[in-house]
């Protein structure tokens, strides 16, 4: 008798401090999402919503506020990113899982989790003294780009997407995969029609975590991106993103302009909640 | 033997809130700024160009009172402005004069620093003009062979707006922001000067002191002359260099206790030294 009674206290305990650590998880975002809805205030009834998104410039200290260019170019980058990093990511996954040597396959994983762990800084600086130069010289232009910024992205993204796919596909019940090779069907066939499909939920949700990444990631898109507000119609020519914008100038801005930048913060996050919206509108555990 | 639930069951559901209550009671604690007699903490913000070397000023003179703390904090010139007025930080760092609009603040120049105009290392152009920069700002020069150099598109690097630097060049030049014809914006100092090292057409401009120390750490970039006057920090200390900002700190009144104390010691020539070794140009003797 002793013994579930001891549990059901135990249990007790655990689920208090499950809830509180729910409420705390939870509520930081609620808290994030209201400080910066507060911070923007200002910014609704001046300039408001319509110059931020119509005015042709930005120059915020002397009146013109337009920042659709730079929702356009944060939009450019992550999915640009993403265009590049799936295949590859992917790819990497399916290989390690169904077409590597034995050696090779743990050594791929602990290389993408090494990859993973890079601080952004890092890919920025890499990419300002490396890649930059390169594109300067082979392609033209100024180097701080679009194209930078993408191909950077995506190599920042490429392990998020890897290790998620990976992850996926263990997760396929061999049985399954046994059935179908039973069925006769070769391996390739056995990973695009059954492992494939079987995975593709964790797939996808590892592709839109990627790509929440890929909208905010800020320090390495600040250094290579060349940070030129206007619209992405180059791939050699320099753009801003909004989270580029906040590091430059937040530091420095005051009054209207604080505002307006803190309105950018949330345009950013709203970005990043509608391309998470697949995810929260799909059924628990599908996607 | 039926147990029940203990009295302090709830507890580890508060135990996350209680942690939170604390952290923000410390953090209060770190903000409450010294107010000079009885408190030994002083608080420094502001400008990414002073914090170095206040943060070496304020190393040496904690050595010399081991009861006084200086937290020194880098974030912009404007967030020096606005610390200062909030009494969140005893003192802004500030780089560049005052405007005339932030007149409710003191503010005492402890150095001056030159804004150079800055090439890669391998750009064989000796000197700009002013006339000259002001073409290549406003995208009416467009290539270094229109100025006698090797043929290729010049790559303007400009500053983000609200850098002091930024305030300090289109003040010089007499150009307004939106005139200007960028194609790289810059944040920090080092980014811009990073920016350049790695482009061969790039022209720039950033604090004559950092340039001078990457240049003595190899970074391959070379500052021009302007106006026929050598960007160097001697040129600035002797007065001839034209293109130069007041390094300051800034308070909303004079200091008292242990605030006044440190402030006659980074003035004095005492910490003249310390203002050299960071490239910047002492103004005390």
């Amino acid at each position: 008798m002793r013994f579930p009674l001891r549990r059901s206290h135990l249990d007790r305990v655990l689920r208090g401090g499950l809830i509180a650590a729910a409420v705390a998880a939870g509520s930081i975002f609620l808290l994030v999402f209201l400080f910066l809805l507060k911070e923007a205030g200002p910014s609704f009834s001046n300039p408001g919503p319509k110059a931020m998104l119509t005015d042709a410039d930005w120059y915020p200290t002397t009146g013109s506020f337009g920042m659709l260019p730079m929702l356009l170019a944060t939009l450019a980058t992550a999915f640009g990113g993403l265009l590049l990093a799936v295949p590859v990511g992917v790819g990497a996954a399916v290989f390690a899982r169904y077409f590597a040597p034995r050696f090779l396959a743990p050594l791929l994983r602990r290389l993408m989790e090494l990859l993973a762990g890079i601080p952004s800084v890092v890919f920025g600086l890499w990419g300002l003294l490396v890649l930059v130069p390169g594109i300067s010289e082979s392609l033209g232009g100024p180097g701080q780009s679009l194209l930078a910024a993408t191909l950077v992205l995506a190599l920042m993204i490429v392990p998020t997407i890897a290790l998620t796919a990976d992850a996926a596909l263990r997760a396929v019940p061999s049985t399954v995969l046994l059935g179908a090779t039973a069925l006769g069907l070769s391996r390739g066939s056995v990973v695009r029609r059954v492992a494939l499909p079987t995975a593709a939920a964790g797939i996808r949700s590892g592709i839109l975590l990627a790509l929440a990444r890929g909208l905010g990631e800020t320090m390495a898109v600040l250094m290579i991106a060349g940070n030129k507000v206007q619209a992405p119609y180059d791939l050699l020519q320099p753009v801003r993103t909004l989270s580029a914008n906040l590091a430059l100038e937040l530091g420095y801005a005051s009054e209207a302009h604080r505002s307006v930048l803190f309105f950018g913060g949330l345009l950013l996050t709203t970005t990043v909640l509608l391309s998470l919206m697949p995810r929260f509108l799909a059924r628990e555990g599908t996607l | 033997m039926s147990e029940s639930p203990s009295p302090s069951s709830p507890s580890p559901s508060l135990a996350p809130w209680l942690l939170f209550s604390l952290l923000g009671l410390l953090s209060c604690l770190s903000c409450t700024k010294a107010d000079g007699t009885g408190s030994s903490r002083l608080v420094v913000t502001g400008s990414s160009t002073l914090a170095p070397l206040l943060a070496d000023l304020a190393a040496s003179y904690e050595r010399l009172h081991p009861e006084v703390r200086i937290d020194v904090q880098s974030g912009g010139s404007g967030r020096g402005i606005a610390d200062a007025r909030s009494g969140v930080a005893d003192f802004g760092m500030v780089s560049r004069d005052l405007y005339t609009e932030e007149g409710d603040l003191k503010a005492w120049t402890l150095a001056r620093d030159g804004v150079g105009l800055l090439v890669h290392e391998e750009n064989p152009i000796p000197a700009l003009t002013s006339n000259q920069v002001r073409a290549i700002y406003r995208g009416e020069i467009t290539d270094w062979s229109q100025l006698g150099g090797a043929a290729g598109r010049i790559t303007v690097v400009h500053k983000a707006e609200g850098r002091a630097t930024l305030q300090v060049f289109l003040d010089y030049f007499g150009l307004k922001n939106p005139e200007i014809h960028a194609d790289i914006i810059a944040g920090e100092n080092e980014h811009a000067i990073k920016t350049i090292a790695g482009d061969r057409r790039a022209l720039g401009y950033v604090s004559i002191g950092t340039a001078e120390e990457d240049i003595l750490h190899g970074i391959s970039v070379r500052l021009v002359d302007l106006d026929g006057v050598p960007a160097s920090s001697e040129e600035v200390a002797a007065g001839r260099f034209p293109m130069t900002r007041a390094l300051n700190l800034v308070a909303p009144e004079s200091p008292h206790g242990v605030a006044a104390d440190f402030l006659l010691y980074v003035m004095s020539s005492e910490a003249n030294d310390q203002i050299r070794a960071f490239s910047f140009t002492p103004l005390t003797p």
